[in-house]
């Protein structure tokens, strides 16, 4: 299969401004890239230079191996739909006309529709559950609605390619898996190519092929999420700690409490995250121990404690570790005691938790 | 409710919208049939139903009813239709222009635009050639419409709220009706009575050549806006999304800018600045049809501002005859009701 979308040296901007310079780009029929990057970082200027609403101010762009700067726009309205995020409020328009508007390219110089056209509306209406809105005024649907029926209104303009500009704003969780059900079927049924911008990563993380992270002025990568989310890159790309964005669990974590620990937790298997997440919520600094490194509660723990005790998955207890959560303990003025199921590797959780009980006042979770 | 069932309801609705809009048409052209004959009938002389219907198609009668049917009252009433579907039509594209529903040629000052250069034109012209052409006028109007227009285009580049875009284009008309009244006021005297009754905005004393220019140039307008629907309706989406879907933005926004222009600009030459027409006539049309698609309102709207015209010429003449009223102050008081329940409307019910 060959590139369907590229860009090579191509540079973005607005009033001949350049904003972000050489950006490269290839992808293929049935791909599904994602943009992700801080606000303001550029991505829409991007989406709308590959959709021909902003000129490029240097390099090129090609849809289907033709330049996009030459193509009519007629022919590109055959191969790309998009959805936009400006807020369209057509006067006196039903949600099916707004679909209808997807046939454009295809209807004669009257844009009459033809059943054929009248099937197509129907089956995009279907395909993002608004069929049953068909009669009502578009501009009394609520946001998300009104999100779905201008996508319905692209699939219904079969498209190769679809662009998405912040397709997920206005859409709750339901709806947002539904999208991206409704994407990934075209992507493999029909081959079409979505190119889009989100804001969630953790999504970004499940649904793309590949990602573009963009910041500021430049391409900060360009590659499959394996690539972007078992490295630091997250981190750097939106100038937060590593500790904000769980990767693993494509979880958002709040910052830690500031200071010394003043509480000791004693967890495993998930048992601690509620605790974890209480102490955080009270603004209690705590530590948290010991916890195996593939322990769900050392993911959360990593994120919200101000230190952890850790062991290396598996192995049995060490001298040192129990030691080291001692020592941390005896700086703590109470110890959590969370459910810790024990078997013969993690034995000498129990030493640690007859300590805490000998000299600290405990409770239990 | 499985699909089948929800597409019968929808093959349902669709045919209701159509009688409606079949409806709608009819009801139109029975108005517009009522009001012609009313129009033929009244005046300082009735004329019966049966004389005129004698005079228009046997083309008999006597010499002077004759004469009133066919030199006065029926090029005016003609003159009166032709000018009022102008106007609402150029009213139409700049509501999709601005995608704003209370743009009209009126606010946004192209018909004050397009009186000031008549103005100028009128004096300089009576003043070298003793008198004006008609072909002249009509120039003059355009260049004043297009400089009007060009300087609301330029402030709405500026400005991205609409409501005060408008406040901008009710501005230039105001420069542009002190620039008349300048003009107005060191202009000879036999120059002002013509000037006067002109910029006040009458339908009287239409010829048959006025009005088959003014068909011309308007039939053709009118056609090719008939024609563009289809861009039309996708710019109803917005300018981003009907670009996405084919039309190239740049061409199609010379396009409306020039019809509207010359619309109005025409209606203007010969009638003077006429209010709220543009903008109580589509808005009304677009109610009565539950629709703003194109190619269905644009002949409606035509229709409808030919006979809301006509009616309000009906009332200019024989209101207070034998004084005639100028034209805009009917219009005003039949528009602007409209155009005010159409704001309150507005504000209550698409803000949430």
């Amino acid at each position: 299969m060959s590139d369907y979308v590229t860009a090579s040296g191509l540079t973005v901007g607005y009033n001949g401004k350049p904003l972000i310079r050489d950006i490269a780009l290839s992808i293929r029929r049935g791909e599904i890239v994602t943009l992700i990057g801080p606000n303001g970082s550029g991505k829409s200027t991007i989406l709308k230079t590959l959709t021909r609403h902003l000129a490029a101010i240097g390099g090129t762009v090609t849809i289907d191996s033709e330049d996009l700067s030459r193509i009519t726009y007629k022919e590109l309205a055959k191969k790309m739909a998009v959805l936009l995020t400006d807020r369209t409020r057509p006067e006196l328009m039903t949600c099916r006309d707004v679909v209808a508007m997807g046939r454009y390219p295809y209807t004669g110089s009257l844009g009459l529709l033809t059943e054929e056209d009248q099937k197509l509306i129907s089956d995009a209406m279907v395909m993002v559950n608004v069929l049953e809105l068909s009669d009502r005024d578009f501009q009394n649907l609520s946001d998300g609605q009104r999100q779905r029926v201008l996508l319905a209104r692209a699939i219904c303009q079969e498209p190769q390619v679809i662009v998405l500009d912040e397709p997920t704003s206005f859409l709750d969780i339901r709806y947002k898996v539904e999208l991206f059900g409704i994407l990934k079927k075209m992507a493999i049924e029909r081959n079409t190519t979505v190119i889009m911008s989100l804001h969630e990563i953790d999504l970004a993380e499940k649904i793309s092929d590949k990602i573009l992270c963009v910041k500021g002025d430049h391409i900060e990568h360009f590659g499959t999420p394996e690539e972007i989310f078992s490295t630091g890159l997250i981190g750097t790309l939106y100038d937060i700690s590593p500790k904000v964005f769980n990767p693993l669990l494509g979880s958002v974590e709040m910052p830690a409490p500031a200071g010394e620990p003043q509480t000791f937790v004693i967890s495993a298997c998930g048992s601690g995250i509620p605790v974890f997440r209480g102490l955080q919520k009270a603004g209690t600094p705590f530590a948290a121990g010991i916890l195996y490194e593939n322990d769900v509660d050392y993911q959360v723990a990593f994120s919200l404690a101000a230190e952890v005790v850790t062991e290396k998955p598996f192995g049995e207890i060490s001298e040192e570790s129990l030691h080291r959560a001692m020592e941390i303990m005896d700086g703590c003025g109470e110890v959590i005691l969370c459910d810790v199921p024990v078997g013969s590797a993690n034995a000498r959780i129990r030493e640690l938790i007859d300590y805490a009980r000998r000299t600290k006042p405990c409770r239990e979770a | 409710m499985d699909r089948t069932e929800q597409e019968r309801l929808i093959a349902e609705n669709r045919r209701k919208r159509e009688l409606r809009y079949l409806a709608t048409f009819v009801a139109m052209a029975v108005i517009f049939v009522a009001i012609v004959i009313l129009n033929i009938n009244t005046g300082s002389v009735t004329i019966s139903v049966g004389e005129i219907l004698r005079v228009i198609f046997l083309r008999q009668g006597e010499k002077v009813t004759y004469d009133i049917i066919w030199s006065i009252r029926l090029p005016r009433i003609a003159m009166a239709a032709v000018l009022g579907g102008a106007l609402s039509l150029s009213g139409f594209l700049l509501q999709t222009f601005f995608s704003n529903p209370i743009a009209g040629p009126f606010i946004l000052g192209i018909s004050s635009g397009a009186k000031m250069c008549v103005a100028l034109s009128l004096i300089y012209y009576i003043q070298r050639f003793g008198q004006s052409s008609s072909v002249i006028m009509i120039l003059a109007a355009f260049v004043g419409a297009l400089l009007s227009t060009g300087f609301v285009l330029l402030l709405s580049r500026k400005i991205r709220n609409m409501s005060i875009l408008l406040v901008g284009g009710i501005m230039v008309s105001y420069i542009c009706s002190a620039v008349t009244d300048f003009i107005i006021t060191f202009a000879d005297d036999s120059n002002i009575v013509n000037l006067h009754g002109w910029s006040l905005g009458s339908f009287a004393g239409s010829t048959w050549t006025d009005f088959y220019t003014a068909l011309v140039i308007i039939g053709v307008c009118a056609v090719i806006t008939f024609l563009a629907a289809k861009p039309i309706s996708a710019f109803q989406l917005g300018e981003n999304y009907a670009q996405s879907m084919g039309v190239n933005i740049r061409l199609f926004r010379v396009m409306l800018i020039l019809l509207s222009s010359v619309l109005s600009a025409t209606v203007t030459a010969y009638a003077g600045p006429i209010s709220f027409v543009g903008i109580a006539v589509p808005h009304l049309i677009k109610r009565s049809l539950n629709t703003a698609k194109p190619i269905i309102v644009i002949p409606a709207t035509f229709l409808g501002g030919a006979v809301f015209c006509m009616f309000c010429d009906l009332i200019a003449r024989t209101a207070f005859s034998p004084t005639e009223m100028n034209i805009s102050t009917v219009t005003s008081i039949f528009g602007a009701p409209v155009v005010i329940a159409m704001i309150l409307k507005r504000n209550g019910g698409v803000k949430q």
